[in-house]
């Protein structure tokens, strides 16, 4: 997709890519016919320049045709630049602007309380997006509130736009952040299916208030020359690195 | 008399019944009046604390769940979410209804960084958004009860302080995106909003003694603005006076000058705060020091005759 339009978020993309998977496959009670559903659960893209991996895992869901993933970044076409809910069937919410999924997840927990409902609200946070000062807003927000029906994972992979993260604006300890924010912690490898789906089910246990999963994860996992690579944050593969990324992850070219 | 954001308040509580209806609050729901709903519906009243981007988010995630929620808080903090609204809002058109009170110089002795004068402008920028300023608490519950109806999202300001009752019986006359004439004459037609209504009115009973005959309009709706009725005022008298508690930059002078000079060219002045802030002072002495007051539009008025005359 970032090949063939030149443009985009292929490192993000890749580093989220596992979890996604996961949760679409094992978690979200959702209907690719009836994507509108009010009671279905909710997977919140705030990082949502990562597109690409989420149309991805949409397509293989069947809310669209693949053939439209061709339509990335494309006038008219529905996989936009940045996921959106007016364009997309499957996204949940229009995000491009850093700092703001979490707020809208914790709207729509607070929702599905209000319809008695047993559906969940997924919310996947990238670190570097964890500078926004409102993120904190809501975290305080969604601990006050008590929302037992909010799961959040944040995508630690150590890039953001510029450089590392550790260059731009240290972190620290995040998970320690978060705990003190009140809120259920746990660590996993973000790249380790097992680790993933034990934590899925760890989330399941929390049920008096928000849960947060802090996956350690790698920019541009499974490309050799993406991963790990600040240049890969928004920038497309040339011809010749696309086949050899391909190639990489198994794919028959 | 009586203060708009008291409307506002009233109109929550007379939804309480609606389960559709939400309430959130920023810490400020004694001073925007949501306190009401609060004290009846406490289940569907979010408290968001001190947290107005996050404040306005969680209203979005509502709205696209099916509900339709009311967010209040200061004119002047709504602003530090902007973006949010921008971008988690109007973008998406969801249904989200914003009220942003102690708008203006006339909220008074808090001072300037209280006093959001700059608020209509920068939401009338916004594609989809609705942007109200009612002159008094009836229209204020009015307006805030129609928009249960709209489609997409709306930034209302209400003041702080009390101001003349206009609508009491009148209730019928008011429609989102329909202005109300107030008073008819074919000299210059005054069109203001908010806490000017009432200006307008008591300048037009002075030009009359001079036999200047003034139709006034309250145009509570600045976007969509209600161009037919500004076309057919301009037609009428000829000239044009604005009036508002808000900048001239971007306000209700702003939008009808943006409709006349496309549509129909015609002397206008403009009544508004000339690009300053305002001060510490009672509402009264802002409206003076700001030369937004009665004198002021009488001579606007004057200036846009002479004008028309040339």
């Amino acid at each position: 997709m970032t090949h063939r339009a030149a443009a985009g978020h292929p490192g993000g993309s890749l580093s989220e890519i596992d979890i996604l998977v996961a949760l679409y496959s094992t978690r979200l009670r959702i209907d690719p016919k009836q994507p509108d559903l009010v009671d279905r659960d909710r997977f919140i893209l705030s990082k949502g320049h990562a597109s690409p991996g989420m149309y991805a895992v949409l397509a293989e869901h069947g809310f669209f045709p693949h053939k439209e993933l061709e339509s990335y970044r494309v006038l008219g076409g529905i996989c936009q630049g940045h996921v959106d809910m007016k364009w997309t069937p499957g996204v949940d919410f229009s995000a491009g602007s850093l700092g703001m999924g979490l707020s809208f997840g914790i709207g729509c927990a607070h929702a599905a309380r209000l319809d008695d409902s047993e559906r969940t609200i997924f919310v996947m946070l990238g670190d570097g997006e964890l500078q926004e000062g409102s993120v904190w807003e809501a975290a305080m927000a969604a601990a006050h509130h008590e929302l037992g029906n909010l799961k959040v994972f944040v995508d630690r992979n150590r890039i953001q736009n510029d450089d590392f993260i550790d260059a731009q604006m240290r972190m620290f300890d995040v998970a320690a952040k978060w705990r003190a924010f009140s809120w259920a912690v746990k660590e996993i490898d973000g790249h380790d299916m097992e680790d993933i789906l034990k934590g899925l089910e760890w989330m399941d246990g929390i049920t008096d208030g928000p849960a947060v999963i802090i996956a350690h994860t790698v920019k541009g996992k499974g490309i050799s020359y993406m991963e790990n690579n600040p240049a890969f944050h928004g920038a497309a593969p040339s011809d010749e690195q696309l086949l050899q990324g391909l190639t990489e992850l198994g794919v028959e070219v | 008399m009586a203060a708009s954001r008291d409307g506002y308040g009233q109109a929550l509580l007379e939804m309480i019944d609606d389960k559709e209806v939400v309430v959130l609050e920023a810490d400020l729901g004694k001073s925007t009046k949501s306190l009401h709903f609060r004290n009846a519906r406490p289940e569907r009243t979010i408290s968001c604390g001190i947290g107005e981007q996050n404040m306005m988010l969680v209203a979005a995630g509502l709205a696209s769940s099916g509900y339709t929620p009311f967010a209040s808080t200061f004119a002047i903090f709504t602003e530090r979410a902007f973006e949010q609204i921008r971008n988690g809002i109007a973008r998406p058109n969801l249904a989200v209804h914003i009220c942003g009170s102690h708008g203006g110089v006339h909220t008074g002795t808090d001072g300037s960084s209280a006093q959001s004068i700059e608020d209509l402008a920068i939401y009338r920028t916004l594609p989809n958004m609705t942007v109200m300023h009612p002159c008094d608490d009836v229209s204020a519950t009015v307006l805030t009860k129609q928009c249960r109806n709209l489609a997409g999202p709306s930034y209302m300001r209400t003041a702080r302080n009390k101001t003349l009752v206009l609508y009491d019986g009148r209730e019928d006359e008011l429609e989102i995106g329909k202005g109300v004439v107030h008073r008819t004459g074919v000299d210059v037609a005054i069109i203001a909003c908010g806490v000017l209504v009432a200006k307008a009115l008591e300048a037009a009973e002075i030009l009359s003694a001079d036999g200047i005959e003034a139709s006034v309009v309250d145009m509570h709706t600045l976007k969509p603005l209600d161009e037919d009725l500004v076309a057919k005022l301009t037609t009428q008298c000829g000239c044009v006076v604005t009036a508002e508690d808000h900048l001239l930059i971007g306000g209700l002078g702003g939008a009808v000058a943006e409709f006349l000079v496309s549509n129909l060219p015609a002397p206008l002045e403009r009544v508004g705060v000339n690009d300053r802030f305002g001060e510490s002072g009672q509402a009264e002495e802002m409206l003076d020091l700001l030369a937004i007051n009665t004198a002021d539009i009488v001579a606007a008025a004057t200036r846009a005759i002479s004008r028309k005359k040339l």
